[in-house]
């Protein structure tokens, strides 16, 4: 118990924050057929984090946050850029922005001395849940003593504030985000600010892949913010359930794949470690697929 | 029962004293530019106080860009679009507005319901939630265009001509005293057309201005009382009596002016 108390149930809580709060943010960029854009900003964020920690020296989650949001604007910047001034079509503009940008970020990274730290490229790819651990704990007391929940991981507050953050922001907006990705030229109409409100969704995927980034990385952001809200769509035609169910299955995802990382292999025998950001991916997207298989809200393909 | 109190026009509309002075649309020497090819050229019109307007003129007109123009869609290159003698940011939510149906992804997880209760989000306000109290409302609008049966449904799985009464309800919810609509009658079937033609009528009756882009020349005189006849400069624009003629037609379409029949020069969509 203590043993899983120490390694297990942390990193288990990181990886299942992390699908969550992507899984909430994602609902509003696969509804606006923005995707592509979570995977970018998981992206751009790592050299925004990276010239952060080099200026500031820390990694305190308010410098991670002003370097993401400043990567964030820069891209989006550009790609307006690319598309206005050199006429380059959209998504083309931010292929060639988001590499661009997380390509500087692995230079920087590679030159800083960084590499080896927390900031192993490796694990900025793909993630490292099982470093979130927990030596102070005891016993299960021990989640019921402030002095040693003080001493979780720091990463497990960076997601709490990240979570709250976001779940605040779709509460308190949920009428102005469904209009403006359903209808935004009926939503300017009204005065409803639809650019304001779309900046609002670029900020809280910022965020998202921010927090996220230690324990899923980069790569799996994308599968975090678009497997559970995709998933959801197929099991309902209400936005509000559906943002509800995706996050009832980023947490079956994050809870099933953690304890497929940590215990199927020895279960089965097997003398071999999986990287739990993957397998909770992974798991994310069987969900998927069995609600492509299964779903009562699919749709056969249109005939064009 | 419902119809009643929706159509009334609301009180603050009534009370206005700048509804009373200003038409509720006035367009002063505007011309609309993409990417340099102009779109709009010197357009000045002045609508009626109330009735039912047609916008026509053939693809390529700047009609939809007329509408745009006067909600702030879209820029000005020069002169300006007024809204009750007022640029359109102070009269947010004066306006009602359909767009194409074909602008918006009908694949959204939301109801009929969900929709129509949209026209009331401005008078809800920022922040705050959508209350059992304005779905109950935005059911009675539902009830107008002969949907409220269908509340629940998908918007998706609706008929073309049903998404286009949602829309109308939406529009309705929002109480105005001015409707804009981009070709509102494209595609949908004779109940949908029978509908929005009597909503348009009793809006009318109680002294709302409906403005529609429209693509169907034999229907107009049947269902506008004043036209405007639109190529990129206004051609005309007056009662349909006076101002919907073969003549002015065929100038604004760019045709020779021929005798029914003859005119095989004419485009399809005419």
């Amino acid at each position: 118990m203590t043993e899983f108390l120490q390694i297990d149930f942390p990193a288990l809580i990181c990886g299942t924050l992390a699908a969550l709060v992507c899984a909430l943010v994602g609902n509003f960029l696969v509804l606006t057929r923005q995707s592509m854009f979570g995977d970018a900003v998981g992206h751009v964020v790592f050299p925004g984090i990276v010239i952060a920690y080099l200026l500031a020296g820390t990694t305190a989650i308010w410098v991670m946050l002003a370097g993401a949001g400043t990567a964030a604007l820069v891209t989006a910047l550009l790609v307006e850029f690319l598309r206005r001034i050199a006429g380059v079509d959209p998504s083309t503009a931010l292929g060639a922005v988001f590499t661009a940008m997380f390509a500087l970020g692995v230079v920087l990274l590679e030159q800083s001395g960084l590499a080896g730290t927390s900031f192993d490229v490796h694990h900025i790819l793909y993630g490292n849940v099982e470093a979130a651990i927990w030596p102070a704990a005891t016993g299960p007391a021990s989640l019921f003593n402030m002095d040693t929940l003080s001493q979780l991981p720091a990463q497990i507050g960076r997601l709490m504030i990240g979570l709250g953050l976001v779940t605040a922001t779709i509460l308190l907006l949920f009428k102005e985000l469904r209009i403006v990705c359903f209808d935004p030229v009926f939503a300017a109409t009204i005065g409803l600010r639809p650019k304001l409100v779309g900046a609002v969704i670029t900020a809280l995927a910022a965020l998202a892949a921010v927090v996220s980034l230690e324990a899923v990385g980069v790569i799996l952001v994308v599968a975090m913010m678009v497997c559970p809200p995709a998933t959801a769509r197929l099991l309902t035609d209400d936005l509000r359930m559906q943002v509800v169910i995706s996050a009832v299955v980023a947490i079956a995802s994050g809870i099933l794949g953690y304890g497929v990382a940590a215990f199927l292999p020895s279960a089965l025998g097997f003398d071999l470690s999986l990287g739990a950001a993957g397998t909770i991916a992974v798991v994310a997207g069987l969900f998927q697929l069995a609600a492509m298989l299964a779903g009562p809200k699919r749709r056969p393909a249109r005939v064009a | 029962m419902a119809a009643d109190g929706v159509l009334a026009p609301s009180r603050s509309d009534v009370q206005s004293a700048d509804a009373m002075r200003s038409p509720p649309v006035a367009v002063h020497n505007l011309s609309v530019a993409y990417g340099g090819v102009p779109a709009l050229i010197d357009v000045t019109w002045t609508s009626p106080p109330s009735g039912l307007v047609a916008i026509v003129g053939p693809n390529g007109a700047g009609k939809s860009t007329l509408l745009k123009a006067m909600l702030g869609l879209v820029p000005a290159a020069s002169g300006e679009a007024l809204i009750h003698g007022e640029k359109i940011e102070r009269q947010y939510g004066r306006v009602a507005y359909v767009p194409q149906r074909s602008s918006v992804d009908w694949d959204f997880p939301a109801t009929a319901l969900d929709v129509v209760a949209m026209g009331l989000y401005r008078r809800i306000g920022w922040l705050r939630p959508v209350r059992r109290a304005d779905r109950e409302r935005a059911r009675g609008y539902l009830e107008t265009v002969g949907l409220s049966d269908l509340a629940d449904r998908q918007i998706g799985a609706l008929s073309g001509g049903q998404q286009q009464r949602v829309f109308i309800a939406r529009a309705l919810a929002q109480e105005s005293s001015l409707y804009l609509l981009d070709e509102p009658f494209a595609g949908v079937d004779a109940t949908t057309e029978r509908i929005m033609t009597n909503v348009f009528r009793k809006l009318r009756a109680d002294g709302a201005l409906v403005i529609c882009v429209h693509h169907d020349l034999g229907s107009v005189p049947e269902i506008f009382d004043h036209v405007l006849l639109l190529n990129r400069h206004v051609i005309a624009a007056g009662p349909v009596v006076t101002d919907f003629t073969p003549a002015l037609i065929a100038k604004t379409y760019g045709v020779p002016l021929e005798p029914l029949g003859q005119a095989k020069a004419a485009p399809d969509d005419v």
